[in-house]
């Protein structure tokens, strides 16, 4: 099992630094969330992971792998799938195609064996298929398979990038705001599926999420975030009763 | 309503699973290989023109519409695969080979703007392949040694195994059958790997990046298959026009593939087709106009550009999805009659997509 370390990275847009000098480790096994105001650099965390963004300083590394090494599309290779906070997905595509193509990393891609549909790619294909399948029993998405996504209401399209991320297979999971813009009773789904991809698939969870709700009933460790630097760092009740978040949050009484 | 029951992972992989599509795809089939009873030699060569104008819809099909990347220059790829072809032609290579090759100079000419264009978007990658195709219309009339420059070249009669086909019908069966492997050879591409890669780039290009799909890869691979295609749609144009000089395969050219997949209806195969059509017999089709009319309109210079530039803004403005899209609702209309409700063809409202990384 691989460890995701964070160590002093930095980012800066010219002269607005976006993180500066943050460092934590996410365990194997662990659903890890970064909470923060609006602009506390959260979403840029999980954009230098993916190499979206380049880090001004730092290091990170998962498992043996160097992440900072690697270029943006072998990101995925080493375990680590991502949803995004505007729903990133394949939009004149149906469901079952955008799944597929979360399979993308490990499925072999030879131009002219699939230009003639050769035996093999047939049997890569059944494969895929496969496990699409899985993972639309454990997600309930069966009755939405052949659906453009352009047609589906946004709660549908959220849990159709949870699906997509997951057919990567991945060790550890990225997931952007998994519930903003989910009614309470989507966010109650939400939880439980979190638990589920953890604990039936031992996928490890990073996630950004504001919902208090979701993170109070899922997270093992809390890390708070505000203006870039880390403010704290501990469980749920640990965070929550620390004065610095609370400052971040509400100001500071006079 | 009729509903197919899926039965096993095949239902979804195999081509022309409904019995109704496969129906009609293979009266299709059947009239393609019957129409040589039917038609006169002169017809015959129109509908060979219109083979070649469908396969190089299907390269810019594979490009533009599957891809996402605009070309407004792709003329110049029917260009190198013609000019190519002819030349392999007059060193004795037999046509059998010297198709795929001509095919494969255009796929590397084509691979290579590729590179350079990856990192462009919109409006600047049409700007970067509108400047090529200008550029290589003023190439081939200075290659002098290779394509005879502006006075022209001949193109070799097609000759297998050592026969001169000579023949319409004969040749009209070979220009068939590249097209329908052609066609077959992207439909698997659609449901492969690769194939849905193209989509992915053309539909997100971030989350594409994030699923191990390389953008930069990708995009190379898609401009080599398009104008692979469209350079063989080339060579066999060859063939028709007897004739190539470099006017040929100037900007009208390029922009009436364009227009064609437009009409047809961009991002899928039939698109293609049937936009190859609407360009193949238009021009025919005004000419009958022309008689029609009251002299004062019909004699008119500018009739055909006028009719051309019409029907296209029509369709960019009433029909974005094109006849095919057409097709389509109307198929809808009648398997959902009575039940069919103007708003099941309505569009939902794309959500916003902001947080762009560019």
């Amino acid at each position: 099992m691989s460890t995701l370390s964070v160590r002093n990275i930095s980012v800066a847009f010219g002269g607005n630094k976006a993180l500066s000098d943050v460092s934590f480790d996410v365990g194997p096994g662990q659903i890890f969330a970064i909470i923060g105001p609006n602009g506390a650099g959260k979403s840029t965390i999980f954009n230098a992971v993916s190499r979206i963004y380049d880090v001004a300083t730092g290091s990170i590394s998962f498992g043996s792998h160097d992440i900072l090494a690697l270029a943006p599309h072998q990101v995925v290779a080493t375990g680590i799938a991502r949803t995004f906070q505007n729903i990133e997905l394949f939009d004149n595509a149906t469901v079952l195609q955008n799944l597929l193509v979360g399979c993308h990393s490990r499925m072999s891609r030879n131009m002219l064996a699939d230009f003639l549909f050769l035996p093999s790619v047939r049997r890569g294909e059944l494969a895929a298929r496969h496990r699409v399948e899985e993972i639309l029993d454990l997600l309930d998405l069966q009755h939405l398979r052949g659906e453009r996504v352009a047609d589906l209401p946004y709660g549908a399209r959220k849990n159709v990038e949870l699906a997509r991320a997951l057919c990567a297979d991945p060790k550890l999971l990225l997931l952007d705001e998994p519930a903003s813009g989910l009614n309470p009773e989507e966010t109650t789904d939400m939880a439980f599926w979190l638990k589920d991809i953890k604990e039936e698939l031992g996928v490890t969870i990073l996630m950004v999420e504001h919902d208090m709700n979701l993170v109070g009933r899922t997270a093992d460790r809390v890390l708070a975030l505000a203006n870039g630097r880390v403010v704290a760092e501990g469980t749920i009740a640990e965070v929550q009763a620390n004065p610095d978040v609370q400052a971040a949050y509400l100001g500071v009484t006079a | 309503m009729r509903t197919l029951f899926k039965t096993s992972y095949a239902f979804d992989i195999n081509h022309l699973v409904d019995p109704g599509e496969r129906a009609r795809v293979g009266l299709l089939i059947l009239l393609a290989l019957g129409l040589p009873l039917l038609l006169s030699d002169y017809a015959l060569s129109e509908t060979m023109m219109f083979l070649c104008y469908a396969v190089a819809g299907l390269g810019l099909m594979v490009l533009t519409g599957f891809t996402g990347q605009v070309s407004f220059g792709h003329a110049a790829f029917l260009g190198i695969g013609g000019y190519a072809h002819t030349w392999f032609l007059m060193q004795g290579v037999p046509f059998l080979l010297s198709l795929p090759l001509a095919g494969l100079v255009a796929g590397a000419v084509g691979a290579l703007l590729g590179r350079a264009a990856s990192k462009m978007h919109g409006f600047y990658l049409a700007i970067a392949t509108l400047a090529f195709a200008i550029l290589m219309e003023t190439v081939f009339g200075a290659a002098e040694p290779l394509t005879g420059g502006h006075m022209g070249i001949e193109v070799p009669p097609i000759a297998l195994f050592g026969h001169v086909v000579e023949s319409a019908w004969q040749s009209y069966y070979l220009y068939l059958a590249v097209l329908l492997f052609l066609v077959w050879g992207v439909a698997n591409m659609n449901r492969s790997p690769s194939g849905r890669a193209m989509i992915a780039l053309r539909d997100s290009e971030t989350s594409a990046q994030s699923l191990g799909v390389n953008i930069a890869r990708g995009k190379i691979v898609a401009f080599f298959i398009s104008t692979f295609i469209t350079g063989i749609a080339g060579a066999l144009m060859a063939h028709q026009l007897m004739y190539l000089s470099p006017e040929t395969f100037g900007l009208n050219e390029s922009l009436k593939l364009l227009l064609m997949i437009v009409v047809g209806g961009l991002g899928t195969i039939s698109g293609a087709i049937i936009g190859a059509v609407f360009v193949s017999f238009l021009p025919n089709a005004i000419e009958v106009l022309r008689g029609v009319l009251p002299a004062g309109i019909g004699e008119q210079v500018g009739l055909e550009p006028f009719l051309f530039g019409a029907i296209i803004a029509g369709f960019i403005i009433f029909e974005p999805d094109g006849l095919y899209g057409r097709w389509r609702k109307f198929r809808l209309f009648l398997e959902t009659y009575p039940y069919y409700k103007r708003a099941s063809a309505v569009r939902q409202k794309r959500y916003l997509k902001t947080g762009r990384f560019r």
